[in-house]
């Protein structure tokens, strides 16, 4: 694939300024450079849960998504774009709808891993033509920073707080994007933003235009719930990469392929010395902390190594 | 032209669906409502419908499968009972609010706990203030009938609200009886196509669904779907008009039956009026003037219509085939005694609660319903007015 | 009738909003202003600007764009100063600074 990421830039947006997320968003950045991958001659409509992408792009009267859109709930993303795209295959053989659309889900991790992880997985069984894209910021954002099951052990959230007894959240992480593949659907993976979003451009054209049901997850910061600067969200999203808490995979029909291995392995404390949510573990008397983090991504790295060509 | 056959309520719905052919079903299976998507996937399978059949892994999916079609431009459809419908709760709220006219077919059962599968209304009456049209049926004629009418109704431009067609679990669901079927191409005109106006897949410009409202305008659309609940009234009888005209077969808010001169009366919902009427028609027979009405649109309610009817008895017996647990009666009763307040002269009113979970009413129960109201006429002392139909009593 | 949502506002009567809050036109969130959110504000000096692009990618506000093919275009109303831009730039030709207003 030929990616001129200038051109793709110049593209017409499909998701325009004007909503209401917080300064520095990664949703925002997740939903624009996703829907670039979209031709722009073809249609799309865009479903999404209930999460900040939903209360702060669809604000009545005021819009941010070009395409049509639909929102009915949280946990129902994936089976209210299940019926959008039922709808389109029965309407396009009636010939009432002649245009090519696509339909793109997106949902928070609290809408993907938890309250909508059953809607995801039937609608991924069914074989629905489309994308679910989860903008895993790894808390419930949009309530207030509350632990979800993406979100990293040790982080501190809302309802996972540090405390005189406590180091915050207490499990790991939940795998989503490998219990996505385990679907053995066509295509999943995970990405962020790196460079020149060639890595996300060329899987969410993947994802978009590949037959059949897709998962997209994205890990998108969120400068409140992470506690750091709005600005140095590259950076963040660099070192999460580096340091392989987030690794970039995908899944092609079975096939398990890392799109971009870190050219030298940074240590996990590199990303997490950048956040507030996890400053405890830096505490003298938390080593313990540290080491474990390196060592449960040490052994999911592995295990993801083993799994790729 | 009338084709005569024998079917069960559940086989009706199925035979009006594949009439019908829906764009999109929705499908989770419960009893006693599963054979309608079973009996439905097979026209699918045999290629006698266009429908694409959605089998979901729960009712919450199936109610989202609806909406997401019916938003993208589909007619939409779906079947449940019960735990269900109260999986599908949030949703239901959400059909209406978006102003979603899907057609969902409840097939009444008792709700958990404890578990029982078998008739009441606790399922659809939880869902009374969803927004949803919700029209009752005593035999499985009715049930057919009333989902040819409900499309029509629903989608009609000044309303755009779903609507729920009920009947009762087992009693009309399953047991077979005769009925009168139209011809598929009757139905296909009488239902006619689906045309919103604004949908997904419109090409001309797009469609943005489901806004997060601030105070400013969330009271405003639920003004919007109050008045639409009010135009329901006049489209409903319009369209119960335009069906008697094809079918011959006369429908309403409620049916009065012996009603005319009647002094004492029982109000109902469902296949139990059957009863109540054999009953009345045993009285009469004796001489008492004893009517029934059977209320088959529940919402929109018909306040000032069943305070006109009921007008001139003397005392009247509401049943509730559900508990509302406000401690002083059930919702047909509460919402009866507020449609009577307005008469300058009403009539006495007691609730009886019957038939939870399937327990059976029959002659004697109405008997003994009537002889109450008439000792109340008589001796003009009300007594207790919130009772448990044949409750054991220690 | 279809309303467009720049006739629809907070003292708009029941009967004049669209029904269900549906919007029948796309991207009508550019009639709001989130530039007054902004603390900080972008400024892009032109000759440093190599025009690679890069910022416009990282922008969640999309806000940045190319006018013409020869220079970077800030949309002030919308861009709400997280500075992401200003960080990406591999050349530092993006300063944020206060404004004055």
């Amino acid at each position: 694939m030929n990616y001129n990421f200038k051109q793709e830039v110049q593209k017409p947006e499909r998701f325009v300024g004007g909503h209401r997320l917080c300064a520095g968003c990664g949703a925002g950045i997740a939903v624009r450079a996703v829907l670039r991958a979209l031709n722009p001659e073809d249609k799309a409509v865009i479903t999404n849960a209930t999460s900040c992408l939903e209360v702060s792009s669809f604000l009545y009267p005021y819009t941010a998504w070009q395409d049509s859109f639909i929102h009915s709930a949280f946990e129902n993303a994936a089976a209210t774009c299940s019926g959008v795209e039922a709808a389109y295959n029965v309407l396009k053989r009636r010939n009432q709808v002649q245009e090519t659309y696509k339909f793109i889900t997106f949902g928070g991790d609290g809408g993907t891993y938890d309250i909508g992880f059953q809607s995801l997985s039937g609608a991924m069984e069914r074989g629905h033509d489309m994308v679910y894209v989860c903008y895993d910021n790894e808390a419930y954002m949009n309530t207030g920073i509350q632990r979800s099951s993406a979100t990293p052990r040790f982080a501190n959230t809302t309802t996972a707080p540090r405390g005189q007894v406590s180091y915050g959240k207490q499990q790991n992480k939940k795998d989503m994007t490998e219990i996505l593949a385990a679907h053995n659907i066509p295509y999943a993976a995970q990405t962020t933003f790196i460079g020149n979003f060639q890595d996300i451009h060329e899987k969410a054209r993947k994802a978009i235009y590949t037959e059949g049901p897709c998962f997209l997850n994205v890990l998108a910061p969120c400068p409140r719930g992470w506690d750091y600067p709005t600005a140095e969200l590259a950076e963040l999203c660099k070192l999460a990469v580096d340091t392989c808490v987030w690794p970039m995979y995908e899944v092609e029909n079975g096939t398990w392929r890392l799109t971009c291995e870190p050219k030298r392995k940074l240590p996990v404390t590199a990303f997490l010395e950048k956040q507030g949510r996890f400053s405890h573990m830096f505490r003298k008397g938390n080593e313990w902390m540290l080491e474990d983090a390196q060592n449960y991504v040490d052994e999911k790295w592995q295990k993801l190594l083993s799994h790729c060509v | 032209m009338a084709v005569k056959d024998r079917l069960s309520g559940n086989e009706a719905v199925a035979i009006a669906l594949r009439q019908i052919d829906p764009d999109v079903m929705g499908a989770f299976p419960i009893t006693p409502s599963t054979e309608i998507p079973e009996y439905f996937s097979q026209y699918v399978a045999d290629g006698l419908v266009h429908t694409e059949f959605v089998p979901v892994e729960s009712e919450h999916s199936s109610m989202s499968v609806c909406i997401g079609a019916q938003a993208a431009g589909a007619r939409a459809v779906t079947a449940t009972s019960s735990c269900g419908l109260a999986l599908m709760y949030e949703l239901l709220y959400v059909a209406a609010s978006c102003r979603l006219p899907i057609t969902l077919a409840c097939v009444n059962r008792a709700l958990s706990g404890p578990i029982n599968i078998n008739n009441d209304h606790s399922d659809s009456m939880g869902a009374r203030d969803s927004g949803w049209i919700q029209i009752y049926a005593e035999n499985n004629q009715e049930v057919y009938d009333n989902f040819l009418q409900a499309m029509p109704i629903g989608e009609h431009a000044s309303v755009r609200l779903p609507v729920m067609i009920c009947q009762d679990g087992f009693i009309t669901s399953h047991a077979v009886e005769n009925i009168t079927l139209l011809e598929d191409d009757e139905v296909r005109r009488f239902v006619g196509q689906y045309c919103p106006e604004q949908y997904l897949l419109k090409a001309d410009n797009p469609l943005a669904v489901g806004p997060y409202d601030i105070s400013a305008y969330y009271m405003e659309h639920k003004k919007q779907q109050a008045e639409a609940m009010k135009n329901a009234k006049q489209v409903i009888l319009d369209v119960a008009n335009r069906f008697e005209a094809l079918t011959g077969r006369k429908y309403g808010f409620f049916e009065e039956y012996q009603m005319e001169d009647a002094q004492v009366a029982i109000l109902l919902i469902g296949s139990s009026a059957g009863t109540a009427k054999v009953t009345a028609d045993h009285l009469r027979s004796q001489g008492e003037k004893v009517g029934v009405i059977k209320l088959r649109v529940f919402r929109p309610f018909p306040m000032e219509e069943l305070a006109s009817a009921l007008s001139h008895c003397k005392v009247v017996a509401v049943l509730d085939k559900c508990e509302g647990f406000s401690a002083s009666g059930g919702p047909l009763f509460a919402e009866t005694r507020s449609a009577l307040y307005d008469l300058d002269n009403r009539p006495q009113l007691i609730n009886y609660v019957y038939g939870l979970g399937g327990r059976d009413i029959h002659v004697g129960h109405f008997e003994e319903i009537y002889h109450h109201l008439f000792k109340i006429v008589s001796t003009g002392q009300l007594g207790e007015r919130y009772i448990h139909l044949g409750q054991r009593e220690a | 009738m279809i309303r467009k949502a720049s006739e629809i506002n907070e003292t708009s009567p029941w009967q004049e909003l669209t029904p269900g809050g549906e919007i029948y036109e796309g991207g009508t969130s550019l009639l709001v202003n989130t530039g007054d959110w902004r603390t900080e504000t972008p400024l892009v000096n032109a000759e440093k600007c190599k025009l690679c692009m890069l910022c416009i990618l990282y922008c969640p506000d999309s806000s940045i764009r190319v006018q013409g093919s020869q220079e970077l275009k800030l949309d002030l109303l919308h861009c709400k100063g997280c500075g992401i831009c200003a960080e990406v730039c591999p050349f530092g030709a993006i300063t944020l600074g206060r404004e004055e207003r």
